[in-house]
């Protein structure tokens, strides 16, 4: 469509001279005259902006169906307001304090242990005096962020089954009498889901931090020598501080993300047997969205995890900028 | 190592403690995809018994053939091949494209247009909303599903963008003399020496094509259409609960093959040609990680 339209401008106007008088029609010409000749550049800009208008802002206009009845055989358009009735009904469902429980207990306990693992990692992986060790130590370590999660549901449940390798060490060693099974136990689900996200990804999350550290200026390291600095502290006080911007920065997107409950591993790992601890936010919006087919509920749950999520997002904003002086905006 | 000068004894302690603790995340890291690995290659009936830790002990490819032999199988691995190549393809060129585009300083309306993108970093109108704009445009159960609506993300249009601001102006300028306009530039200039972006780009894009079985599971309910992770996940994970119950569709089953087996060959199936590309495409993405997270 744009496309079409640039093309059909008159190509004698492609050779011009940038008009310099800045007058209001004539700034406004000069504006219009620049986009002309910058057809091409504007037909790849445009496309790019219309695929965002259709795949990120009607989706974003259709939330609107929280605050309607929506029926699928209508438009959203018109469907009929109904106000606040589905946030009322949301509010009143048993099933939410659990839901609201799960996701901030696995999220956070994914941000106090997952979050600083890497760096740790990262840290110690960079005192690593051969290099080779440590390129195939890297290469190993980000292998699992190549299995998908449907794969290491079934590596896992191969695991923990009643007959499974850790059933059979701990059998053997005598810490338990009889098999357990793990995923049908809620009691499990948090350790399961957060050791196993830990698994596939410390190695991955470390990329980022020892590019960080790469590129620390060796002379700071000889300083801290001729100082009397030793290993760990050479890692205190000279690495963790020069790397200090970058992780505030995951630190800021990581809270962010926090009602975001890595849904791909839970909808592999969860089943009605662990429901009552593995229920979160993202499983409740599909549940009784798609399966239930509750749209305009499921839209509300939507909308409400959206603004919680952007004042987490503002905190944590604001945090970053006082303590460290850097923020995302 | 051991032959740096200057090298305490407390050093060279810390040193050897480091490796070691290394090792193990090493271990730890690889011997779940070994186990796998090995139950995969052993036989079913026998792998059952349990006990097998390090080498097969019946070893057979059966399993492999039984997968092999599955039509559904195969079916869902050709789609997923096709939807990660004209996936990966597509994503890459129209990020580029668009990227290119706002990486120019003079562009009219450029700023709109990366607040435009930036917005959509931070909201998103979730799985509802989604769902019913697929159905509206007619998506579901249509191949287009895996492709048009991940063709492109302004995440990766960032480090695509931050690339390109690199590139020298003298080689845009020499093409423009040269009579070059902007879409010759772009794919003749300024995407031959983008590679380690465009590998790092088309690596994230590629795994993410190859591992998603989301999408699947929701737009598409012809059994044709589903991507080899769906498969599996319909097989393998929806049942973790009880995993002996699982009735596998494979059609040369034989005694010696459990449903069990069938699914650690499946799982290694899957896994392997993904596992096969990434070395040959690490140099690149460590390079093209650096880029999209320092400087961005």
């Amino acid at each position: 469509m744009e496309n079409k339209r640039n093309a059909e401008v008159n190509p004698a106007m492609k050779p011009l001279i940038p008009a310099s008088i800045e007058t209001g029609s004539g700034r406004k010409k000069t504006l219009w005259r620049r986009f002309v000749a910058q057809r091409h550049l504007q037909t790849m800009a445009l496309l790019g902006v219309v695929w965002m208008i259709i795949f990120n802002y009607i989706p974003i206009y259709g939330l609107i169906i929280s605050f309607k009845e929506y029926n699928i055989v209508k438009s959203i358009a018109e469907a009929p307001w109904v106000g606040l009735e589905h946030f009322r009904e949301l509010f009143a469902d048993e099933d939410l304090p659990n839901v609201i429980r799960n996701t901030l207990g696995i999220s956070l306990i994914k941000l106090l242990i997952g979050f600083p693992l890497p760096i740790i990692f990262a840290l110690f992986l960079n005192e690593v005096r051969s290099i080779r060790f440590k390129k195939t130590i890297q290469t190993i370590s980000y292998l699992p962020h190549f299995l998908s999660w449907v794969v290491l549901g079934g590596i896992l449940a191969t695991w923990l089954a009643d007959v499974g390798i850790i059933n059979n060490i701990l059998l053997a060693l005598n810490f338990i009498d009889k098999p357990i099974t793990y995923l049908a136990e809620p009691s499990y689900f948090w350790t399961i889901i957060i050791t196993s996200d830990i698994w596939k990804e410390l190695g991955w999350s470390a990329i980022i931090y020892l590019a960080a550290i790469a590129g620390v200026s060796p002379e700071m390291y000889e300083a801290a020598t001729i100082d009397g600095a030793g290993r760990f502290q050479k890692m205190w006080f000279v690495t963790l501080p020069a790397i200090r911007a970058t992780i505030s920065i995951l630190f800021v997107l990581a809270v962010s993300g926090v009602l975001n409950s890595n849904f791909d591993q839970i909808l592999v790992l969860r089943n009605s047997l662990n429901d009552s601890t593995s229920n979160v936010i993202d499983y409740y919006i599909y549940q009784t969205g798609i399966v239930s087919n509750r749209f305009s509920y499921s839209a509300a749950v939507t909308l409400v995890k959206a603004v919680i999520a952007l004042i987490l997002l503002l905190i944590a904003n604001q945090v970053s900028k006082k303590i460290n002086d850097t923020s995302l905006f | 190592m051991f032959a740096l000068k200057r090298k305490t004894k407390g050093e060279a302690f810390f040193d050897i403690v480091n490796n070691l603790v290394m090792l193990c995340i090493c271990f730890l890291t690889l011997y779940p995809i070994w186990y796998v690995l090995v139950n995969a290659f052993n036989d079913g009936n026998d792998a059952m018994l349990g006990g097998i830790y390090w080498w097969p002990r019946m070893f057979t490819l059966k399993n492999f053939d039984a997968v092999f032999a599955s039509p559904g199988i195969m079916l869902a691995m050709g789609v997923t091949v096709l939807k990660t190549v004209i996936g990966v393809a597509l994503h890459v060129f129209f990020t580029a494209m668009v990227a290119y585009a706002l990486s120019r300083k003079d562009l009219v309306g450029g700023k709109l247009y990366i607040l435009i993108g930036t917005i959509t970093l931070f909201f998103n109108g979730g799985l509802i909303p989604t769902f019913l704009l697929m159905r509206d445009l007619h998506l579901l159960d249509n191949f287009m599903v895996y492709i048009i609506p991940v063709m492109f993300s302004f995440f990766d249009l960032i480090i695509f963008m931050t690339f390109f601001r690199e590139i020298p102006d003298g080689l845009d300028e020499a093409a423009r003399i040269d009579g070059a306009n902007d879409w010759s530039i772009l794919l003749r200039i300024v995407l031959p020496v983008s590679m380690p972006v465009i590998a790092t780009i088309a690596l994230f894009h590629g795994v993410y094509q190859w591992n998603d079985y989301f999408a699947g599971i929701i737009y598409v309910n012809n059994v044709d259409l589903q991507p080899i992770q769906t498969y599996l996940f319909r097989v393998v994970a929806q049942s973790s609960s009880n995993t002996m119950m699982v009735a596998v569709q494979g059609s040369a089953a034989t005694r010696s093959v459990t449903s069990q087996s069938i699914k650690l060959a499946t799982m290694v199936v899957t896994t392997l040609p993904i596992v096969f590309v990434y070395p040959f495409l690490q140099r690149y993405f460590v390079k093209g990680m650096m880029i999209g997270s320092i400087k961005g």
